[in-house]
């Protein structure tokens, strides 16, 4: 009996008592979710583009911080190591298609499945070959005190980071909406073989794609290192982007973002109220329970396209 | 129609084209001719290598054997958006259309290689690349105005009956200003209406802009009135070539056509 009050009924109560403490867990939540959205983001540009899972996402995200960070170590001023480590990821999409995609084109998903989980290895080994395997910090002063904006506290580190996700969304929405090459991403993912046939050079879009992924691994990166520090558990944290796309259904942008949002809001209130019934760290393993829920009511995800079979 | 029109040199001429998957034979030393500003329609009972030869044409397929010769320049193997930046468009037997985008969009992707800009240009949002892509819009405009499909212009085209996709696949085909145009079975599936609309646009097309056009038809009388050229496959060999009116009296294709000298 009391362990059923301390489930369904405590936790509400608690909510009910105190509203400002649960919008505070929510936004802290919600930001937190906000860089789970860009790790997904990266998951469903390349997944939408060639039908690819890309398994490296994660260790693209640990592989584009650690080269920033390593840069910022070396004194290179913030703005260069940005260019710098892009033209790196537009170096890494090159290479990818000529050596992982071109020779593979045609074969079957999981054949490109197995081929990214190559990728992972060659990355996180090169990574620890040129930066070495120690934890980085990173700081490039984005501030992190927390401060109080309508009697909510909120971390200022939070909102920068979903003022930053945000804008690279914008971005994104306009560049895959209003331009050419927008529209030829657009229609690779849609069919191939009718994108070729109206001359559209998949090996060039392929590369673009992998270079946009690599960009959105890099905000992530930076994003992720400030608050965690650059290490190689970031992939592990990348993990939660899994979850988040079963939510929000493979092959959307916005379903990635409100995905992203949704378990971070999510795991923070479990944590919190349910957290003290149930022994606490609830965050670990909150996103892929309701993942599981999710696929057993709308397995497409919330903005997935629905799969029907015509027979 | 008048055959005497201005039928000129001939533009793409495929020799000797042999094609096989595995074991099984799609086409067998098949020589065609198309030449420039006609219509040909190419012809066959089912699985007789018809599709199979437009995707020969257009890089789809690269044959075993044989080589073809487009605009004088002679190649064994091309690849589709190859084919696609020296002029060739097409269209599928059973519509590929980008489902999820507009009309209008699905069209603006045939002006992609008209565009002049590269590709770093065409990322942007701004200056001469925005200003060419409004040049590009009139020009799709000006298709949908032609297709009269002006009322579905911001429709996701999976939302659209199969007639109309068609017609803005059709559309998709004429944006990138072919000078060879391949249509499968591009009356396949619609109402005599439709048809009629259909055959109404590929002879404009045809007539207004001088686009040479290899279509695949089943209903012979569309095939008898619109086309120059009648070609007839059977069993991945090209077994009549002609015009309409010698093709539909020549017995071996009235027997492979309907079968009826086993009927007696």
């Amino acid at each position: 009996m009391a362990t059923l009050y301390a489930l369904f009924v405590d936790p509400f109560a608690q909510m009910w008592d105190n509203p400002e403490f649960l919008l505070e867990v929510v936004i802290g939540g919600l930001l937190s979710g906000v860089l789970y959205s860009l790790v997904a983001l990266g998951y469903v540009l390349i997944y939408k583009a060639s039908g690819v899972f890309n398994f490296a996402q994660g260790t693209m995200v640990l592989f584009a911080a650690l080269t920033f960070s390593g840069c910022i170590d070396l004194h290179v001023p913030i703005w260069l190591s940005f260019i710098i480590v892009i033209a790196v990821m537009v170096v890494l999409a090159f290479g990818i298609e000529r050596v992982v995609l071109r020779p593979l084109v045609n074969q079957e998903q999981i054949i490109l499945f197995m081929a990214t989980i190559g990728i992972t290895y060659f990355l996180r080994g090169l990574g620890q070959i040129v930066w070495g395997g120690n934890v980085r910090t990173l700081d490039i002063g984005l501030p992190k005190a927390p401060m109080i904006i309508g009697g909510v506290l909120v971390n200022a580190f939070d909102l920068v980071s979903a003022a930053a996700a945000g804008s690279l969304v914008a971005i994104l929405a306009v560049f895959f909406q209003k331009t050419a090459v927008g529209r030829a991403l657009r229609a690779v993912a849609d069919d191939h073989q009718a994108a070729q046939a109206v001359g559209i050079p998949l090996k060039t879009i392929w590369v673009i794609v992998w270079t946009t992924a690599g960009i959105v691994a890099l905000v992530a990166g930076i994003l992720w290192g400030t608050n965690l520090g650059v290490q190689f558990s970031i992939e592990l944290v990348a993990l939660k982007a899994l979850p988040v796309l079963i939510l929000g259904g493979f092959t959307s942008v916005p379903g990635a973002i409100v995905g992203g949002l949704i378990v971070g809001a999510g795991e923070k209130v479990a944590e919190v109220f349910w957290g003290p019934a149930l022994g606490g760290a609830i965050e670990d393993w909150f996103a892929y329970m309701l993942a599981l829920a999710f696929l057993l009511v709308r397995p497409q995800g919330l903005f997935g396209e629905r799969i029907i079979e015509r027979v | 129609m008048t055959s005497a029109k201005r039928i000129g040199e001939v533009l793409l001429h495929a020799e000797g084209i042999s094609l096989s998957f595995g074991g099984v034979r799609a086409l067998t030393d098949i020589s065609l001719e198309i030449r420039e500003h006609e219509i040909l329609a190419i012809i066959g009972p089912n699985g007789a290598g018809k599709t199979s030869m437009l995707n020969v044409i257009n890089g789809f397929y690269h044959p075993q054997q044989g080589a073809i010769t487009y605009k004088g320049a002679t190649r064994r193997r091309m690849r589709p958006h190859q084919a696609a930046e020296q002029g060739i468009a097409r269209t599928f037997q059973n519509v590929a259309l980008f489902r999820g985008m507009t009309t209008l969009d699905n069209i603006m992707t045939g002006r992609l290689l008209r565009m002049r800009r590269n590709f770093l240009w065409q990322a942007l949002y701004y200056g001469p690349a925005l200003k060419e892509e409004l040049e590009h819009r009139e020009y799709a405009e000006r298709i949908i105005d032609f297709l009269e499909i002006q009322a579905i212009r911001r429709t996701p085209v999976g939302q659209l009956p199969y007639g109309l996709q068609k017609r803005v696949e059709l559309g998709r085909a004429l944006a990138m200003q072919p000078e060879l145009l391949l249509l499968d079975e591009p009356m396949a599936g619609m109402n005599v209406e439709e048809k009629e609309d259909m055959c109404r646009f590929i002879l404009d097309v045809n007539d207004e802009f001088g686009t040479t056009i290899a279509l695949i038809e089943h209903d012979m009388g569309v095939v008898m009135d619109i086309s120059d050229r009648v070609a007839v496959l059977d069993y991945g060999r090209k077994i009549a070539d002609g015009a309409p009116d010698a093709v539909r009296a020549n017995q071996t294709v009235i027997d492979a056509y309907l079968g009826v000298a086993r009927e007696a």
